[in-house]
């Protein structure tokens, strides 16, 4: 979008989950179990945003609306930004600082050590999000920035093995997270192919007089 | 002067003892009527008749034992976060789902390796003498109330079938209807939902069968009309809106065992000790509570209840 309003509306947007737990919290209007309507709230939206950053670069060349990447890195960063509410929602309110508690739960309950892993991973893309980073990486910028795939598959099992019996909703996450990386797979299959048609017609007409 | 005698009241005059102590309903259900002929059947669908029956029905009681001085979790927090699987794995919305739930017409039917099997009227069981027991509830999920419930020992019942010398165990059926519990429309779990104890659980004095909370008959949203407690057992274990009861011999298995018997084992004592295989048992939160408290063996009922369990290895017995 050319508009110079956009970007700060998607902005304010973002913050609007954030907003509606303060109200509900002001409001005690979080139920009888808030800490739990918390942590599921952060954990949710921050798996919204990891899935609709990883959505940009599809839809942008599908739709060919190319314009979308200047929204990847904001998106990103509210990944990371609702995964640290969720992460001291976990630390904070639910387990009140128990190291001791917490540690055991990272290393014993295979759920919290897949949230943990993809929270963790997540720090290094979030740091190396600076323009200067970037430049200053160049090719091994792309690299490391496939941690996203880890960290949105983790973050997934992670909302699958908490569920006790229904998943349903964790599915929809599984499906759309497949739909994703269903796509590069694709594409990357589809840039070797016309990768080696192409070293094979340069072999071709290397052949010399026939 | 003529004073007037008590006794010169013609018996006609006095209220039938009946419609005395059910004036409330007596007079909730005229109200009813009326607003239905005023104004017509649409009315009968906003008051329906559950509703009006549950605002009106105050349950007679007495003290019970084994009382705790905690404070009561708040009604609204026990009506509004509630595991009921048969209305909705979103433990907020049973609230709502269970509003137009019909416990009437409702039988218990109790059978199997009994001498005298019957089928109890709900409103029967209502007369049974009832008593307030302010219990602990934990869940499995690791979040925990205090509720008032009004019921009477399983063991009144029990007692009146007379179980025979073969019966070990106690199998518990939810009623199964899948136009009055739209949860069992999909399988969450395998319904109807199944519980069980062995025989001399269910006969403990600390069982009981609940038909109200908080002075009311039981919410529908909490098991109405009646569900068993069973306090030092994980929430789970206390089945809600009961239809049969039977004794059997061999050890039943239950809805949550069925569906993750990993997970969900028959026993399922409250045990800090014995972590469920995805989540730490250690600690719990009481609803209404900012900090985790610690976790009670046997829900802290272990003076009561350690003894059923003497020798037996509870890991294994989970």
């Amino acid at each position: 979008m050319k508009s110079k309003y956009f970007k700060p509306l998607v902005f304010i947007a973002c913050l609007l989950p954030l907003a509606r737990l303060g109200w509900k919290a002001l409001h005690s209007a979080l139920g009888a179990n808030p800490i739990q309507v918390i942590t599921f709230s952060t954990g949710t939206w921050t798996l919204v945003f990891v899935l609709t950053t990883l959505s940009i670069t599809p839809l942008r060349k599908l739709t060919k609306q190319y314009w979308l990447i200047q929204y990847r890195r904001m998106l990103g960063l509210f990944a990371f930004f609702y995964g640290c509410l969720h992460f001291l929602t976990y630390i904070w309110l639910d387990q009140f600082f128990d190291l001791h508690s917490i540690y055991k739960d990272v290393l014993k309950r295979p759920f919290i050590t897949a949230g943990f892993t993809a929270f963790v991973l997540m720090i290094p893309l979030a740091a190396t999000s600076t323009q200067w980073a970037i430049r200053k990486l160049g090719k091994r910028w792309q690299v490391l920035h496939r941690l996203i795939y880890v960290t949105a598959i983790a973050g997934v099992v992670h909302y699958i093995w908490l569920v006790k019996k229904d998943v349903r909703t964790p599915v929809i996450y599984a499906i759309v997270l497949s739909a994703l990386l269903l796509y590069r797979l694709v594409v990357l299959l589809l840039s070797r192919a016309s990768s080696s048609r192409a070293t094979r017609r340069m072999a071709e007409s290397a052949i010399p007089g026939d | 002067m003529l004073i007037k005698k008590s006794s010169d009241i013609p018996a006609s005059e006095i209220t039938p003892k009946g419609l005395y102590v059910n004036r409330r309903t007596f007079l909730a259900a005229a109200a009813t009527l009326a607003a239905a002929t005023v104004a017509g059947d649409k009315l009968l669908d906003i008051i329906s008749p559950a509703e009006a029956a549950f605002a009106a029905t105050k349950l007679n009681y007495t003290a019970g034992p084994f009382g705790t001085s905690e404070k009561q979790t708040p009604l609204q927090d026990i009506t509004h976060y509630n595991n009921y699987y048969e209305f909705s794995t979103d433990k907020y919305e049973p609230a709502d789902l269970a509003k137009n739930f019909q416990t009437r017409p409702w039988t218990v039917r109790v059978e199997g390796l009994v001498n005298k099997p019957q089928t109890f009227d709900i409103d029967t069981l209502l007369k049974m003498p009832l008593q307030e027991r302010v219990y602990r509830m934990r869940c499995v999920e690791g979040w925990s109330m205090v509720i008032p419930w009004i019921g009477f020992p399983l063991k009144s019942l029990l007692d009146q079938v007379q179980p025979t010398s073969q019966a070990k165990f106690v199998e518990f059926t939810s009623l199964y209807d899948p136009k009055r519990f739209p949860g069992q429309k999909r399988n969450v779990l395998d319904w109807p939902y199944v519980e069980g104890l062995r025989l001399d659980e269910a006969m403990h004095p600390l069982t009981i069968l609940a038909v109200g909370l908080y002075g009311d008959v039981l919410p529908n949203q909490d098991g109405a009309p009646i569900r068993l407690v069973v306090p030092w057992k994980y929430g789970f274990k206390g089945i809600k809106a009961i239809v049969k009861i039977r004794l059997v011999e061999k050890q039943p298995v239950s809805a949550w065992t069925k569906a993750a018997p990993t997970e969900y084992g028959f026993y399922s004592n409250v045990n800090p000790n014995v972590d469920h295989p995805r989540w730490s048992q250690a600690k719990e939160r009481r609803i209404g509570e900012f900090f985790k408290r610690p976790t009670l063996m046997y829900n802290g009922y272990g003076d009561q209840v350690a003894s059923l369990y003497v020798g037996m290895d509870l890991k294994k017995n989970f």
